[in-house]
């Protein structure tokens, strides 16, 4: 193969994404709005063949002089990404049809925001990360404020962007730091000055405590999670359903390739950050859902508990933290989309409500749709059989032998306290008396989407096993 | 032999009958009728299934028997490995038995959502045999824990007025209780690599302070299963609001789930630590005797009576659990059994007047045996039981417990005797203020005696304790080699410790 150009094959998922998003962005200008259905329909289309694209077939390695890398944790986490994104396009359209606000750039942009979340998975260099999560965040500060006649809507794209740019900034001045210190920014350069002794410098930790602000801020975890519960709420519900899924898998995955990869040497440093931001993010999302009304805002303290459990995983450092992130992550996002799908079905005389009184005798209206939220619930709530346990299970196993002790032991109390809130939603559609009905909601995506999850949260039990084993190898890709 | 799964079978069968109860559709009279009948025939069968485990189970052999192992999580060292031995597999069968029980208890008195009612009961009791016979650590912890879903449901949805906060209350205790079990779990992982009970048992090795930390944690979750006092407040609660039969279950298997847990797993996991933590175990155990016995003499409610006798019987196990001897074990086992059958007949002999007055006050009553003559004997008769009357299933039990608390520590059984006699006292005053006296409240002048599906209903109990009363060597005798074998490792394992302390 001619030296330069093995990024026709190694960054051709990304590359199909972005001529497929560029063409279908030309025909819904050229044909206007007639042609949004099918451009949407065609966007999940595209999302899902460039997650087959990612092993059909697969190839390691890295591209653009460094700057894009290839591996199997990539792959595993693209792949996650892009189920996510086709399938919270799916659920948007019945949502933006009713809100009449359903327009081709909807699906373009979640398009665009994929491409930017694929770049930063597989970025290998400060300045591809950045320019990855850019596209990522410009995309989606647009989709916050999709439904623009609503001021919710737009209130939650706009306080997004002016708290997502002092994240960026954060990120960008720790960068700059580090590039000072270092004299690079390619990841093996950092590594390499790391490991020659600028691990010691001062400056150098700055750097890292900036980047892993500004990184906490993009998988909102605790103390910079301020924005999610408002942005949640406010967004339109499938771009929650989006914002809960897509964005967070590949921060976190971010996350981990920065923190596992060029910063390994400061290990010991940026292990006490991640505990306390584990410790206080499983502790706010148990404590601050418990006397939540609005079910998506519940949603939001709910995953930011999840990202706590996850950042647990990260802080054990070790390649069975690294499984146990992608096997939780694989199980939170089957939960989350089939949560969401459930919200996006409770609607009554035609009106979205999303309060969590509004579920009140759901059991009785509609038992199939109350069965696979109980199920749901059960499952985040950490109860086995269901899935949820086994993310956990696996997540304090790796905690458990990386000696944090003391982090798992608060992460099961933390879930103790979570579980309750949880239960209050199955007690309200199983307990309470519904004061009026909601609609039935006809056959369609939204049921297709709760119903594989809640088969998919059941019947893991049956077989964990290939799970841990792509988490397994996905995991060997960090650490060859 | 076989090769047949069997212990697989009886604890998946009732999975079948609640698929079908789940598909059944038509209309509301039909579908409850089909989802009754689907229900107590799939239970029944698993009853005889489990039944064929005691036929063909070898009663001289102290090892796990009808064993299956098959790879579960190979990642992280996680088996489908399952198997019974004397001690498990009395409990089996108790939960086999008491399932069909239940569901014709509840034939009449449940109208609201039926269907719903017989899946949750259903996957119930996959999930209590499921932990009797898992010998896997974390399948233990799969089924102890998923037993929390349909039990939460069935408080909640069927319960009385105050349902959803005993509902709440059940759940929360247990789970917090449990997480710590899953904790030590991990740590019993991590030291030896796999989850495996019995690799476990054999290899785990463990400087004491942290024996002490992983009894504990055990310790948490079981004790509130028990419930030892002073984590048993969720009990009453629970029993008062729970349906009859939820309260049956939980009386009669959930509460042993605390018990067998001892004898399973802390007493052979970490045995030094259970040793040092014994007097602990009994101090609590004393208390919860005698203190909710006195409790038990002043409640109005008869549910709530009962149910804090079951605590202060549940003290006799757990003493019985933590004298290592023969005598005490075997009584401990013993009475769980019987407790089992005995305390589940009382709460249903509380059912059947509840779905007639719907009341469970004390006050509310009096003087049935004027009308319900069938009623007064089945209830006198398990009051004696409950009392430990010699030659009905309570007094074997306990007497065992006695004998070989008598043998360790004199003061230990003296202070639980008074519990005998207490116990006497509450148990035949609640029987004197509902049965006896004149029928003179005008509510009861037209109540009617059991009918033929109540005492359907009772039949099966009334033997059994009899059974268990006058030869208990039935039950004894294939336990036997089993407690022996746990004694022996028990106090093979000490010695190796005082060995190894001697040792400079």
């Amino acid at each position: 193969m001619v030296v330069g150009l093995e990024f026709w094959t190694l960054a051709r998922p990304e590359l199909f994404l972005a001529a497929a998003a560029m063409l279908l962005l030309i025909y819904g200008v050229v044909r206007g709005e007639v042609a949004t259905p099918f451009i949407s329909v065609a966007t999940s289309v595209v999302l899902l063949v460039t997650a087959v694209l990612l092993f059909a077939p697969y190839r390691e390695g890295m591209a653009f002089a460094s700057l894009f890398i290839v591996d199997r944790l990539t792959a595993t986490m693209k792949a996650m990404v892009l189920i996510g994104a086709a399938v919270a396009v799916l659920m948007s359209r019945s949502y933006f049809e009713q809100a009449k606000a359903w327009r081709f750039e909807y699906p373009v942009l979640v398009a665009l925001a994929t491409l930017g979340m694929m770049l930063m998975i597989s970025a290998n260099d400060l300045m591809s990360l950045y320019v990855g999560l850019e596209l990522q965040s410009l995309a989606l500060y647009v989709i916050a404020a999709f439904q623009r006649d609503s001021v919710r809507s737009t209130e939650a794209g706009v306080k997004y962007f002016v708290l997502g740019s002092v994240a960026s900034g954060m990120l960008l001045f720790g960068a700059s730091l580090i590039y000072g210190f270092c004299g690079g920014t390619a990841f093996v350069q950092i590594s390499q000055a790391l490991l020659d002794g600028k691990a010691a410098e001062f400056g150098v930790v700055v750097g890292l405590v900036f980047v892993v602000a500004g990184l906490a801020f993009k998988v909102s975890a605790v103390p910079f999670h301020m924005w999610t519960p408002d942005v949640y709420e406010g967004a339109p519900t499938p771009v929650t359903a989006l914002f809960a899924v897509a964005p967070k898998i590949a921060a976190i995955s971010l996350m981990v390739s920065v923190l596992m990869g060029p910063f390994k040497p400061l290990f010991p440093q940026w292990q006490q950050i991640i505990v306390v931001a584990a410790v206080l993010s499983m502790a706010l999302g148990a404590f601050a859902a418990l006397r939540q009304q609005n079910i998506k805002r519940l949603m939001a303290y709910s995953s930011i508990g999840n990202v706590g459990y996850v950042l647990l995983g990260l802080a054990s450092g070790s390649e069975k933290g690294i499984q146990s992130i992608v096997f939780y992550l694989a199980i939170y996002l089957v939960m989350t989309l089939g949560v969401f799908a459930t919200i996006l079905m409770m609607k009554r005389r035609g009106v979205m409500v999303e309060s969590v009184s509004d579920l009140a005798g759901l059991a009785k209206s509609q038992p199939m749709m109350a069965f696979a939220m109980l199920l749901f619930m059960f499952s985040l709530a950490g109860i086995p059989p269901l899935a949820g346990f086994w993310g956990k299970l696996y997540i304090f196993i790796a905690a458990v032998e990386a000696n944090l002790y003391i982090p798992a032991v608060l992460g099961v109390l933390a879930s103790v306290v979570a579980s309750y809130y949880y239960l209050r939603i199955v007690k309200v559609m199983y307990f309470d008396e519904a004061t009026e009905e909601l609609d039935s909601t006809p056959f369609g995506v939204y049921r297709t989407v709760a119903f594989v999850s809640a088969i998919l949260v059941t019947l893991f039990s049956l077989a964990p096993q290939p799970l841990s084993l792509i988490a397994a190898s996905a995991a060997k890709g960090l650490f060859q | 032999m076989s090769s047949w799964p069997i212990l697989s079978l009886v604890t998946f069968l009732p999975l079948v009958g609640a698929l079908f109860c789940l598909v059944v559709n038509g209309p509301k009279e039909a579908v409850d009728r089909n989802c009754r009948s689907a229900a107590l025939l799939t239970s029944l069968a698993t009853f005889l299934v489990s039944l064929v485990l005691w036929v063909r189970f070898d009663p001289t052999k102290a090892s796990f028997q009808f064993e299956e192992k098959l790879d579960w999580v190979p990642a992280l060292s996680i088996g489908y490995h399952v198997g019974i031995d004397g001690i498990s597999l009395f409990f089996v069968l108790l939960s086999t038995l008491l399932t069909p029980i239940c569901i014709l208890a509840s034939w009449e008195s449940v109208k609201v959502r039926v269907k719903e009612y017989m899946i949750a009961f259903l996957v119930l009791e996959t999930f209590m045999v499921g932990m009797f016979c898992a010998l896997d650590l974390a399948l233990f912890y799969v089924f102890f824990e998923g037993v929390l879903i349909p039990m939460f449901l069935i408080i909640g949805v069927w319960g009385g007025k105050r349902r959803v906060y005993a509902a709440f209350k059940f759940f929360l205790y247990t789970l917090l209780g449990s997480v710590l079990m899953l904790r030590a779990i991990i740590a019993v992982y991590w030291q030896v690599g796999t989850t495996d009970l019995l690799t476990a048992m054999e290899k785990l090795d463990l400087p004491f302070t942290w024996q002490c930390w992983l009894w504990l944690a055990f310790f948490a979750s079981f004790a509130v299963k028990v419930p030892m006092w002073p984590v048993h407040t969720w009990l009453p609660d629970a029993h008062v609001e729970a349906p009859t039969a939820g309260s049956v279950i939980l009386a009669g298997v959930l509460l042993k789930m605390g018990g067998y847990g001892f004898l399973r797993f802390s007493r052979p996991l970490v045995p030094e630590a259970s040793q040092y933590f014994a007097p602990l175990v009994f101090g609590l155990s004393i208390v919860a005797v005698i203190y909710t016995s006195l409790v038990a003499l002043v409640q109005e409610d008869m549910k709530k009576l009962i149910a804090y006798s079951s605590v202060a019987h549940m003290g006799f196990v757990t003493i019985g659990a933590f004298i290592m001897n023969m005598q005490s074990v075997q009584g401990s086992i013993f009475q769980m059994l019987s407790h089992g059958i005995v305390s589940a007949a009382l709460f249903l002999c509380v059912g059947v007047v509840y779905d007639r007055m719907h009341t469970r006050e004390i006050a509310a009553y009096g003087g049935l045996v004027h009308r319900m003559p069938r009623y007064a004997f089945t209830f006198m008769f398990f009051t004696l039981a409950s009392v430990g009357l010699p030659g009905l299933s309570g007094f074997v039990g306990e007497f065992l417990v006695l004998v070989g608390t008598f043998k360790a520590n004199t003061w230990v059984a003296f202070l639980a005797t008074t519990g005998i006699i207490l116990g006497a006292a509450y148990a035949l005053w609640l029987y004197r203020k509902i049965v006896f006296g004149e029928l003179t409240k005008d509510s009861l002048k037209a109540i009617l005696d059991m009918n033929r599906r109540e005492i359907a209903v009772f039949l099966p109990l009334v033997l059994i304790t009899l059974w268990m009363g006058i030869y208990p060597s039935s039950f004894l005798d294939p336990m036997a080699p089993s407690v022996d074998k746990l004694i022996g490792d028990y106090q093979a394992a000490l010695k190796l410790a005082r060995t190894a302390a001697l040792v400079p």
